[in-house]
């Protein structure tokens, strides 16, 4: 779905991952870059502006009219309008209580501004669910050197496949990343590491399964160290957030980490599937909670699934959504854009 | 996982069965709430809007208004409307007919199938049948890999696979050999992929044309929210699935995916997994779910039985007794008599409305079927007198007791304690409601 958006809006513009947080929402979807993009933004924009030339031919303009005709078209404010709303939001993912609170701040804004048809009352319900999953936080840095980014996350959303798509990325802007294989416990979890540094010619630490993760990923620290290398990728392996004891292990590794340099991890990024429920809430406070996150990943967003739960998890833990995965393949990320994102969100 | 959908809905069915009479507001009310508890638990909007107008059209009409209990009545409509979405008893795996039978897994990327086709395999194993692991994720980096590791743990048979060739190849060379080495069932790991994938899909079909599955195991990971129902469906109508397994579900998922999943497929959950070792699989059995979403245990059944094996007289005198705090060793006799007439223990506990709550307490206070009749023969080994006044129970009578009954010192010590705690209880609950404990049959039942 994401992915069919994508391509549609690409040829028009540019790509960023910042958009203005005006409440007002431009209908030209570039809306105002801020200024600051940086070299790595620029660089994702040619790639994917590339990857855009192939994409669908169909204008912005149409695909969000299909969706005008389905709701808002020029109707009347009442309950079965918000009842098809609610419909929309929830069939999203977005939580009960947080479509609730969309709601009652639409009400101030209807009565403020006197909204009384479908067009304005599209707009008013867009900006206010904008304001929450756009978090103001400066771009992922990528330095010092050694950047060292730990990878947190259940079982099977993405987390080693994300890792490849970043290095990825970074290499593309000549950075020199290092993978360490701290999961040691999913069978073949190092092999599956190991195929990507290898079509990537990134090396990767690893010991043996079953190895102590910690141990891993100290030697993992040790040896970036040595060689100069730029990014340290660590790979954890997937937990449920309900078990304390492999979250203490991820504290641990942590832990071990920050034993080698002080305010690493730089970056702690939390990998959610976008296929998942109300339970993605939980994810990510208990894993914030062991581990403080700095960054969300949200993958599988070429599926269907709109992954609004994200709306409620930015709103309520204010943690920036940095990328999305939209693919298998290791250029299928792009950096997130909370506009596209609430366009796709009312994508029926 | 479900235990939160779980407090919700008790906590709306409590203040239901409270209402003498109701009213199409207490019921709208009830509603309101059941269905907000649906959908936090990730039940797809649309299967939640058909559900609770079920139950509307039922709950209004007169079978609920007319009846004694209106509240217990919409109780019981929710329940059996869950029953029907969730199916009514396990289904096992088809495994009959001409071996080698084959297995396949479908599903999306990162739901599990890898695992959870090797805990297939360990499971058919434990039950004496010959299983085959074939690795057919030829896109996923190291997934052979990882099914070839997980065979040698669960100490089955792999194919190995060659990552050229197409899975269709594969799921045709690993079929004969598995007719080669006398295996006899084959159990086909495929590549996860999206169920928009029209290309993907077909090479599903292509598989399903090669390998003539007799099962088709759709792997759905209980996390999963909304988009569930679009999923299932899909997988569904491209390639045809005979069963679902649900994963991940030991987490603190609500699980409502597997409602919707239910719901759109009509096809039965076949297993769940709870854990990532290879012996965390279950057979599923959705009544039992059902009974534990509604967090009333099956009171119905509960009911039923208890209205036909209970002496009615007696629960009632049991509830004066337990008011007036009269509970002797007759009444704990008569008690157990009971339940061991109703059935098993654990099923009673089951049972058992708010049975959560208490069920550490219980556990440990409830014996088991051969203690049962050890306490039988105690408490039938004392005077009249003991048993209305255990505080008389001195050492020398517990002897006698003991020798009487031909059980021990010990015995007779453990179950005046167990009776003396249960007796606290009581007292405890007595403040509140005697709902939630087996021996107190619901009001109304019996009026
Ligand atoms: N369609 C799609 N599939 C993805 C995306 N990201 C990852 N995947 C797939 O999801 C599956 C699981 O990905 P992994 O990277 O192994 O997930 P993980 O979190 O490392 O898994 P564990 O280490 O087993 O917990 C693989 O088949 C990936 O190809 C995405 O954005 N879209
Ligand atoms: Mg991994």
């Amino acid at each position: 779905m994401l992915k069919g958006l994508f391509n549609k809006l690409s040829e028009k513009t540019p790509f960023s991952n910042k958009y203005a947080t005006d409440k007002t929402i431009n209908e030209d979807i570039g809306g105002k870059d801020r200024a600051e993009d940086n070299a790595s933004a620029q660089a994702m924009a040619s790639g994917l502006l590339k990857k855009f030339k192939n994409g669908l031919q169909k204008s912005r303009k149409g695909f969000i009219n299909q969706v005008d005709a389905l709701i808002f078209r020029k109707r009347k404010i009442d309950d079965e309008l918000l009842e098809e709303l609610e419909e929309l939001l929830v069939t999203g993912d977005i939580s009960v209580s947080c479509v609730t609170e969309i709601f009652e701040r639409l009400k101030k804004e209807i009565k403020r501004n006197a909204i009384s048809d479908g067009d304005a009352l599209k707009e008013a319900l867009k900006s206010i669910i904008l304001e929450m999953v756009d978090i103001d936080a400066p771009p992922i840095p990528w330095a010092p050197s050694p950047y060292i980014c730990l990878m947190a996350g259940v079982n099977g959303v993405g987390k080693t496949t994300t890792i490849a798509k970043l290095a990825n990325i970074l290499k593309s802007q000549g950075k020199n990343p290092l993978f360490v294989a701290s999961d040691t416990f999913r069978a073949a979890a190092i092999d599956q590491l190991l195929v990507w540094g290898k079509r990537l010619n990134i090396p990767v630490i690893h010991h043996q399964q079953g190895a102590d993760p910690s141990a891993v990923a100290y030697d993992g620290i040790e040896a970036a160290i040595k060689r100069g290398v730029d990014v340290v990728f660590v790979d954890t392996a997937g937990r449920l957030h309900t078990k304390v004891n492999l979250m203490e292990e991820l504290k641990k590794i942590r832990r071990v980490i920050k034993k080698h340099i002080e305010d690493a991890p730089h970056e702690t990024l939390l990998v959610l599937d976008a296929t998942n429920g109300q339970n993605a809430l939980n994810q990510a406070r208990q894993f914030n909670e062991a581990t403080p996150i700095s960054g969300i990943i949200l993958t599988k967003l070429d599926g269907t699934a709109k992954g609004g739960i994200v709306v409620t998890i930015a709103n309520e833990l204010k943690i920036p959504i940095r990328y999305i995965g939209i693919g298998e393949k290791m250029d299928d990320l792009e950096p997130f854009s909370p506009k596209l994102f609430v366009d796709a969100l009312f994508s029926s | 996982m479900f235990e939160n959908l779980q407090k919700r809905l008790d906590a709306v069915f409590k203040r239901l069965k409270g209402y003498g009479r109701l009213t199409e507001e207490n019921i709208q009310d009830a509603l309101r709430e059941v269905r907000l508890a649906l959908l936090e638990a990730d039940v797809n909007y649309k299967v939640v809007k058909d559900f609770i107008k079920r139950i509307k059209e039922r709950a209004v009409g007169s079978e609920v208004m007319e009846s004694l209990t209106p509240g217990q009545q919409v109780v019981k409509i929710v329940h059996d409307e869950l029953i029907e979405l969730l199916g009514r008893s396990a289904s096992p795996l088809s495994l009959a007919g001409r071996t080698p039978v084959v297995i396949m897994l479908i599903g999306l990327q990162g739901s599990g199938k890898t695992t959870t086709s090797a805990k297939i395999a360990r499971f058919l194993k434990k039950k004496g049948r010959r299983p085959y692991l074939v690795p057919a994720d030829v896109a996923r980096p190291a997934a052979i890999k990882q099914l070839m590791a997980l065979s040698g743990q669960a100490g089955v048979d792999c194919y190995e696979t060659e990552a050229k060739e197409p899975p269709q190849e594969i799921a045709r060379k690993a079929i004969m050999q598995a007719s080669l080495k006398g295996l006899d069932t084959v159990i086909i790991d495929t590549a996860g992929r999206l169920h928009i994938d029209e290309a993907l899909m077909g090479e599903l079909r292509a598989m399903k044309e090669t390998a003539s599955p007799q099962e088709i195991l759709f792997v759905a990971d209980a996390m999963t929210g909304q988009d569930a129902v679009n999923i299932a469906r899909s997988f569904d109508e491209a390639v045809g699935i005979t069963g679902i397994v649900l994963t991940k579900i030991e987490g603190d998922a609500r699980g409502g995916a597997a409602l919707s999943i239910r719901a759109v497929t009509q096809k039965p959950i076949k297993f769940i997994g709870v854990g990532e070792k290879l012996n965390d699989l279950e057979v599923f059995y959705p009544d039992r779910l059902a009974n534990r979403i509604l967090g009333m245990g099956d009171v119905l059944s509960l009911i039923e039985k208890a209205t036909e094996e209970i002496d009615q007289k007696k629960a009632l005198e049991l509830q004066e007794k337990l008011k007036k705090n009269a509970f002797t060793l007759e009444d704990f006799r008569d008690q157990l008599k009971q339940i061991r007439r109703m059935g098993s223990l654990q099923d009673i506990l089951n049972m058992i409305p708010g049975f959560n709550k208490l069920s550490k307490k219980m556990k440990g206070l409830l014996p088991d079927e051969k203690e049962l009749i050890h306490i039988e023969a105690i408490i039938n080994s004392m005077t009249p007198e003991e048993r209305t006044n255990y505080k008389i129970i001195n050492a020398s009578r517990r002897r006698r007791i003991a020798k009487g009954s031909g059980t021990s010192v010990q015995d007779v010590n453990k179950l005046l304690k167990n009776y003396t705690q249960m007796q606290k209880m009581f007292k405890k609950i007595k403040k509140g409601n005697l709902k939630g404990l087996p021996f107190s049959i619901p009001k109304g039942l019996f009026g």
